[in-house]
Parts: structure tokens; sequence; C-alpha cells
């Protein structure tokens, strides 16, 4: 019999509730089988529209939610019984969980119809997202008290996503993820206080979210290793009879870190074979899939764009005749080995993870994310010496214009400007509108519960009702929870290219120039603003670190002036900020105003707005093109040469 | 360097104005020997300045103990009562490239409105878990601030080094850390004013981690009868423990002010970073022309002014260029 289609999901949400409602129901009208909200970084990090860590990232990377009332507008005339919704969203996660169903309330719909998903995994947070606010501890409490309550009260809703994209994404080869990903599942299941009869029901509820890269009959493999080992954990330390129960249920969303922004029409093909990771083999086949846009790497997407990713789901699934077959790989001996073989490596990380004491301690001691940097540095190394081929990058670079790029912005939907004021105008309103007295008394009510070991999810909910705002219930939580810093990674004693010429040559001229200058060039790596993506500054910190340079490196989410007092206090020779939510323009001239340190910029800016930095005075911008990290760190070493005299 | 721009570097400092102290740091990390002059002058100015109720207090222990975060809780502290608090944070350089990840401000996240400064260095070539400018930088930031901390990479030999910068020297080790004996063998407890035993929200093995240090400073106390060293228990985590280390520390400074004990320490210090200067300029070549390493110590140690006047002086009689 024929398989049925996974859901086919495309991944958005900008500007503001009600210009993402428009895009849903285009969308949804295109085909398109069920929602998947992308929530900007205020909201996913528990910030108002008005605070001032929001500044330029409001409405942003996705849609502002402010309030039940900005939750009301988003999901306007979309009849929330028959959606499937997927919300992006963790450290806020039982806060947008909580307008979501105080919605369904309000408009009469039943908890127990709501079907969808909350990623509400924060362990990926801390080693690659960024967009967590708690101490791991509290947020593993956070996570179970989400899934303890839904699999009551909203049976339908998968509570929790585990998610291995992300790791990718930071550079996990395929046994860090699984090993990762199940030891993070492992944690939260561990963590769990239900009636043991109900834990194979719970075990049933958790979902995974997962990567699929270019090289695809691995990453098939990978979702095969993933299947059985799945299985074997659920019936072996969950002791879940039901095989349906164990069943490996995962998205995917391709990746994105193989895309490119130079020849970005090579983007479709990449993402075309990466899909067939996630589908070719029925036994581990993804229950949905988004696909990225192909030219996600120069800024967002446009629904033209997002329709392209959409119709090869559908040509795939209704055009080919990959649905029509049982599993193709079964009995493969060349496949049953590679994947035996990721298991055995699986399992013996896993052990590793476990003997730490699990997923929370090899998060807190940076073990975790020491070795995803580890991966990375060794991932980018690779390119750069081109003993991994990237075609337009590292090889194959000619080309002819092309047509796609020719008009404009790179083909680029450019941000509207006007979404944080009229944010806060609404936002301001709402405040006025609502209930004082009532507001109050809600948020008393969560922070005495929450303290007393309550179930967070109907405090929220009350919350929701009453119109308090995201910045109010996550403000609540901080004070209870307090704010956590993850490890940076960045501290790992790696070795890149030992040896390789190009290297001794950069760290010659370092120390020349630091002789010049009486002591080493010292350089302080930024990221200011709400983004987590901190990979790139990561591995800017430790080529430089390896090219011989004295690297600070703070981590993330930092105001201008935090950046600008360190880096005077530090007596920095040259400051490198990394900005990738596209806020660059609003974050950068607040610090150049501020010291007059040399300045470069690295992050995911399109050409127009470089030549703008250059013009303020930024002396260097570098997008995702620059593969070679060697070569930016002796650009860096000139810059700030030159600035100090010394060239 | 005119007179103008002296005065107004060390009026900076005095006033603790950040960008000014920077400055003066940068200056005096500065290795080029034409430099040399400048620092002696700047530094000569400022050893005699120092602001009330100050101290210099020195972090050591071994890696992964949580120096760090209990710097952080420390600063915190200090700033809750109004004062104002100067660091120097200590990370290791790579050999191989000779770069260095200075990441100790990633814990300790300073914000911008508060007086905190912190001043990350690397080691260098130097074995003794402080940066070559760690000495010169106390004595700018004790200029500057309330109080001076160090924080050491905690390896090699952090403890006996920090002993001749710092006015108070913390010991902090972590529970069961199997350390203690270790400690006991290599004669390290002698050195300590005070020992904290981290991550005391750990309990029992916190506890008996305490016992075990008291039992064994029992038998063999510190090389200063007038002082017994605490043991306290903290969790800078949780905060616990933090006001009693705080008190200690004061507690230690009055000692200090009211014995010999600081001018004693101060001689050592000056004297130890003499020597280092020297040997690290002629090595032992320049240190047999004045009789040997030990002659060279009982030398300096007669020699008035600050630790550069000494090396001069040092240089000057070995008949090299000062």
């Amino acid at each position: 019999m024929a398989d049925r289609p996974w859901i086919f999901r495309t991944y958005s949400g900008h500007t503001s509730a009600a210009a993402s409602n428009r895009l849903y129901r285009t969308n949804l009208a295109s085909g398109q089988t069920g929602l998947s909200i992308a929530f900007d970084l205020p909201t996913q990090t528990g910030y108002d529209a008005d605070h001032s860590l929001a500044r330029g990232e409001v409405g942003k990377v996705g849609v502002p939610i402010g309030s039940i009332e900005d939750m009301q507008t988003l999901l306007d005339e979309i009849p929330l019984q028959h959606m499937n919704t997927s919300m992006t969203i963790n450290a806020t996660a039982a806060w947008l969980l909580a307008l979501y169903i105080a919605l369904a309330e309000r408009t009469g719909v039943e908890r127990k119809a709501l079907q969808g998903t909350t990623q509400n995994d924060l362990t990926k947070e801390y080693l690659s997202r960024g967009t967590y606010i708690f101490p791991p501890e509290a947020s593993l409490r956070l996570t179970t008290d989400i899934i303890e309550y839904s699999v009551d009260e909203v049976p339908k809703w998968n509570p929790i996503n585990i998610c291995s994209y992300h790791l990718q994404e930071v550079g996990a080869t395929p046994v860090q993820e699984l090993a990762f990903a199940l030891a993070n599942a492992i944690s939260v299941l561990d963590a769990i206080e239900v009636p043991k009869e109900k834990l194979p029901y719970v075990f049933g509820r958790i979902s995974f979210f997962c990567n699929s890269g270019v090289r695809f009959i691995e990453e098939m493999c990978k979702m095969r290793a993933f299947t059985r080992m799945w299985d074997q954990i659920g019936r072996e330390r969950y002791g879940v009879d039901d095989p349906a129960l164990r069943r490996f249920r995962y998205g995917v969303q391709v990746n994105s870190l193989g895309l490119t922004e130079v020849q970005p029409e090579n983007n479709i093909p990449r993402i075309i074979f990466s899909t067939l990771g996630a589908t070719a083999s029925k036994n581990a086949r993804a229950r949905s899939i988004q696909l990225p846009a192909w030219n996600e790497a120069l800024g967002l997407p446009r629904p033209w764009d997002q329709q392209w990713a959409l119709r090869i789901q559908q040509i795939l699934a209704y055009e080919t005749d990959l649905l029509e077959y049982p599993d193709l790989f079964e009995g493969s001996t060349v496949i049953e080995q590679k994947v035996a073989e990721l298991e055995a490596g699986a399992w013996e990380e896993i052990q590793r993870i476990l003997d730490m004491g699990g997923a929370v301690a090899a998060v807190e001691s940076g073990y975790m994310k020491r070795a995803l940097v580890e991966s990375n540095a060794a991932r980018l190394a690779a390119i750069e010496a081109h003993e991994r081929i990237w075609v337009g990058v590292n090889r194959y670079q000619e080309s002819e214009p092309s047509p796609l790029t020719r008009d404009g912005a790179g083909g680029v939907l450019l941000h509207d400007s006007r979404a944080q004021r009229e944010q806060i105008e609404r936002l301001q309103a709402h405040r006025i509108r609502r209930d004082a007295s009532e507001v109050k008394a809600a948020l008393r009510a969560l922070h005495d519960g929450v303290s007393n070991g309550q179930n967070v999810m109907p405090l929220s909910i009350r919350c929701a009702h009453a119109g308090v705002t995201t910045g109010e219930w996550a403000n609540t939580l901080r004070e209870i929870f307090g704010e956590y810093r993850a490890p940076t990674g960045v501290e790992s004693p790696l070795q890149l290219r030992s040896g390789d010429e190009t290297v001794a040559e950069v760290r010659r001229r370092v120390a020349e120039i630091s002789g010049r200058l009486g002591r080493r060039i010292k350089i302080l790596i930024g990221k200011p603003g709400l983004d987590g993506h901190s990979s790139g500054a990561e591995q800017i910190a430790i080529f430089a670190r390896d090219s011989g340079l004295e690297v600070v490196y703070e981590g993330i989410r930092l105001t201008p002036e935090e950046i600008v007092n360190s880096a005077q206090q530090e007596g920095v020779h040259l400051i490198g900020l990394s900005i990738l939510s596209g806020s660059h323009l609003e974050l950068v001239p607040a610090i150049l105003e501020r010291i007059s340190v040399p300045l470069i910029v690295g992050g995911i800016i399109p050409e127009e707005d470089a030549e703008k930095l250059r013009a303020q005075g930024v002396s260097a911008v570098y997008t995702p093109r620059d593969y070679d990290i060697h070569r930016v760190i002796r650009e860096m070493v000139e810059i700030a040469a030159r600035a100090h005299g010394v060239d | 360097m005119t007179s103008q721009k002296l005065d107004a570097l060390v009026d900076g400092v005095c006033r603790g104005e950040s960008a000014l102290i920077a400055e003066t740091l940068g200056r005096v990390e500065d290795t080029r020997p034409e430099a040399l002059p400048q620092q002696r002058t700047l530094l000569g100015r400022l050893e005699n300045e120092t602001v009330p109720e100050h101290g210099v207090v020195g972090l050591t222990g071994p890696p992964g103990v949580g120096k760090s975060t209990l710097a952080a809780a420390l600063i915190r502290h200090w700033v809750d009562e109004g004062l104002s608090v100067g660091m120097v944070a200590v990370d290791p350089t790579s050999r191989r490239s000779g770069g260095a990840l200075l990441g100790d401000r990633a814990r300790l996240r300073p914000k911008p409105d508060e007086r905190v400064f912190i001043r990350s260095m690397a080691t260098h070539d130097q074995l003794g878990g402080l940066a070559p400018a760690t000495r010169a930088a106390v004595v700018v930031l004790r200029a500057a601030f309330n109080w001076t901390l160090v924080e050491t990479v905690g390896v090699g030999q952090s403890e006996v080094d920090v002993e001749t910068v710092a006015d108070s020297v913390v010991l902090v080790l972590q529970p069961g850390s199997g350390d203690t004996l270790q400690f006991m063998k290599a004669g390290i407890l002698e050195i300590p004013d005070v020992l904290v035993v981290n991550k005391w929200d750990l309990g029992a093995l916190a506890q008996s981690t305490r016992a075990d240090l008291e039992s064994i400073l029992s038998i063999a106390p510190g090389s200063r009868p007038e002082w017994s060293p605490p043991v306290l228990g903290v969790s800078a985590q949780t905060g616990e423990g933090v006001a009693k280390l705080a008190a200690a520390l004061r507690e230690h400074r009055s000692y200090l002010e009211g014995s010999k004990e600081l001018s004693r320490r101060r001689c050592t210090s000056r004297v130890a970073w003499a020597m280092e200067l020297f040997s690290l300029r002629y090595g032992t070549y320049g240190l047999e022309r004045l009789g040997g390493p030990e002659a060279t110590r009982s030398l300096a140690t007669e020699i008035s002014g600050t630790a550069l006047d000494v090396f001069s002086e040092l240089a000057t009689r070995a008949g090299l260029p000062a």
C-alpha cells in the first residue's frame, strides 16, 4: 500500500501577527498542510517589544507575540481544531502554549482537540541556538511540567521536540547528532514524574526534530539508526511494550549550513538531495518536513521563495513514485553495515554522557559544547584546506551572471522598519485596556505557585487570559530561577591544521606586529543583540587564538554598552562583531559611536548593507562566503596593525 | 611622555576613570625596552597612591574548582556594599601558537554602570600562573579601587607566585577532590590566608572536606602564629558563605595593617618582581655577575624604591644596561 505523504510545512512568521496571519492563510490555500510558527527573538527570550534588549529585533526573525491579543490576530480565521501547529519555542514554550490554549478556550475549541508541537528542548539551546533564559535544572523542570500537563489535558499535543537539527548546524557529526539527542531525551524522561503505568504513553508523545544534510546516504542511515536506538531505549530502559509507542517520530528541516550565498541557485539541488535522506527509507521516514528557501543565506525569503520550497516536497510526494514502495533498503548489507557503525559510535557516546551524570551535567560542564566546537572547527579546516569540496565556494567559483539575483536586493524581502514601533504601540494600548488587578493577581499566583512546585501550565493559562505580557511572564520566572550563561566551548585546547605553512605565516606576522605594539595583539569577539547563533563567533575566536592572537570572548546576548565597556577595559586592538539576526544596521552604529577601536562585522549581510556599514566606519564586513577563516584572521591583523600605525 | 600626560594618567587612575586606567595598563604592559623609563615614572607615582579601605586578594586553586564563579560572587558582594573592584584574570597562553583565549569575562559579566574593572591577561612564557604584567597591573588597580582581585590560572606554581603579588591569598578547593593530601605534601597549605571549600551546596562531602582541611591545619599551622587561616564553606552558586569570606578578608586586612606583616609582604613582593625582571632580561649570566641568585636577592632587599627602581639598581651594579 502506498505510504501517506508527510506533513508539508514552511517555517515562517515575520513583522507582526497580522502580516504573519495573511502569510499563513496564503500558504494554507496553496496546499501547505500544517503551520510552523517562527517567533521573533524578544518573544523567544521573554522580553516585551519595548525592552532595551529588543531594539532592532522586533518582528525580525519571526513574529512578535506579546500577549493573547497578538495570538488571536495571528490565528484569526484559522480553525485550530483542524490545524497541526508547530511552534519553534523553547525557554518561553510554556507561555506560548498557554496563549494557544487560552485562545482555543476563548474561541470555543476544546483543549483535547488541539494538535501540534512545542519545541521545548533547552539542551540544544545551550549548545547551539542560544535562546535559553534559565539554568539547566530549572529549564528541565519547565520542560517536564509541559509534558506532564499535556499528557492529560492536551493529549494530541507533542509537548516536546527533541532537536538534533541544531546540533548539525553547529557542526555535529552524525554520531554526535544521534548520541546527544538521545541522551537529551533520556534526561527528560528520567526527570518526568508520572505514575508508572503512564510512562509508556509519555514515551510515545516524545517526538524529534532532525537534520538531513547533503550526504544523503549517511543521513538516511542515521535516521534508521535513530529509529532502532529509540525502539531499544523504549523497550529496555522504560519498559514500553507497545511497538507503536516506541516509533521514532520525527520532523525534518533540511540542512541550512551547507547552503551558500554564492551561486544560490545551487541550493535547490542541495535541498533536494538532503530531502532524500529523510524520505528515501520508508521505515525511517519523516512525519513532517520543512525546507529552507533557496536564498536563505542572502536574507529573509519572499513568499515566492517559500512556494518553491513547498513545490519540491509536492513533486517528490505526488509526481515521483517514492511513496509507492515498501522500504527500499531492507536487506541491504551495505546500508546495514553503515547503520550498525553509527549505532555503535552513538551508544558509546551516550554511555559516556550518562557516566558524567546525563545531559544536564554534560551541558553544565561544557563537555557537549566543547565537542561540537571541535567538530565544527575540524569541518571548517577541511573546507579551508580543500579536503572537502564545496561547489561554488572552494571549487568551481566561476559563474555566469545569475538572472535570479539580478534585480534589486538580491531577491530578498526587506524588513519593515515600522514593525517595532507599531508593535510597541499595540503592546502599550493592550496594557491600558486590560484589568490591572487581575494581571497582578495572576502574576502573583504564577510566582507563588511555581516557587511552591506547582505545574507552570495552569498558572500560565490564567496569566494568558488576564492579558499578561510575554515580558511580564518571563520576568516573574527570572525572579524565581535566575538567568543562566552557558559555557562557550571555545576553551577547547584543539590544535588546527598544525604544521601548515599558511598558519605558520599568520603566526609569524602576528608575532611581528605584536613586537612592534609592545604586547600581543588582543581582540574582542562580541555578539550583540538577542541572536544566539554563536557558531561563527566561536570559530573566529578559536581560529584567532590558533593564529597567535589573544582573544576576549564573552558569549552571547550583549548590549552595545557591555561590548564597549569590555573593549575599553581590556585595551583591545580590534573588535569583531557577529550578528546573524539581520539587526546589524541597528546594533553596529550603537557601538561605533562609543569607541574608536577598529571594528569588523560578520553575519548574513547583504552587499547594500555592507556598503552602508563601511561608510559608517566599519573596517571590513564578512559573510558566509568567506570560508577561508585564516585569511579573515590575516586581514584582521593587518587592520589592527594599520590602525595602530605599526603595519 | 610629558609631565602633563603623566599627571593626567595618575589623576585619572586615582579617580577611577576607565579610559585612563585602560591606557595606563596598556603602557605598563608594554614589553619594549624603550617603554621601561616611563613605566618606572608611572609606577613610582602610583605606588604611593592608595584608596582608603583597600586590599589585594589573590584567588588560587586547581582548575575547575570555580574560581571565576567565586570571584563573580565576591565582586557582587563588594559592589552591593558600595565598594569598587579591580581585577586581573589570568588565562594560559597556548605554547604552540602564542595565542590565548581570555574567557573569564564570560563568567564574570560585569555591568557597565558598576565600578568594576576587569583586565584579562595571558601567561605568555611565565610558569607561575600569573601574567608578566600582573604585578604592574596590581599597582595601577589598587590605586583606583577599594579591592583588587587577582585570579591565577591554577596550574604550576600559582600558589607560590600569587603570594608575592597579593596581600591576602585565598586557596579555593572543591569537595572531595582528593587534593587535600597532595596540598599537605606540597606544603602548599602554609601559603593561604583563607581557605575556601567551594560548592558548599554539595552538602556532606563538602563538610568532610572542610573537616579534613581543618585537621591538617591543626597539625601543620600556617607560617605566622598570630593568624590562623579560617576554612570557609562557600557556595558561589547560591551565594551562601560569600559574606563570611568578605568578612574574613576584611579581618585579615586589619591584621596586616596592625602588624608588620603588610610591609613585609610588600617588600617580598617588590623583591620578587625585581628579581623576575632581572632574570628575564639577564638570566643566569646577570645573576652570576652579582654573586648568584641568593646574593642578588639579599642585595635587592636592601635597595629602596619601587620594583623597577630595584631592577635598575641591580642592573647598574652588575654593569648592565638599566
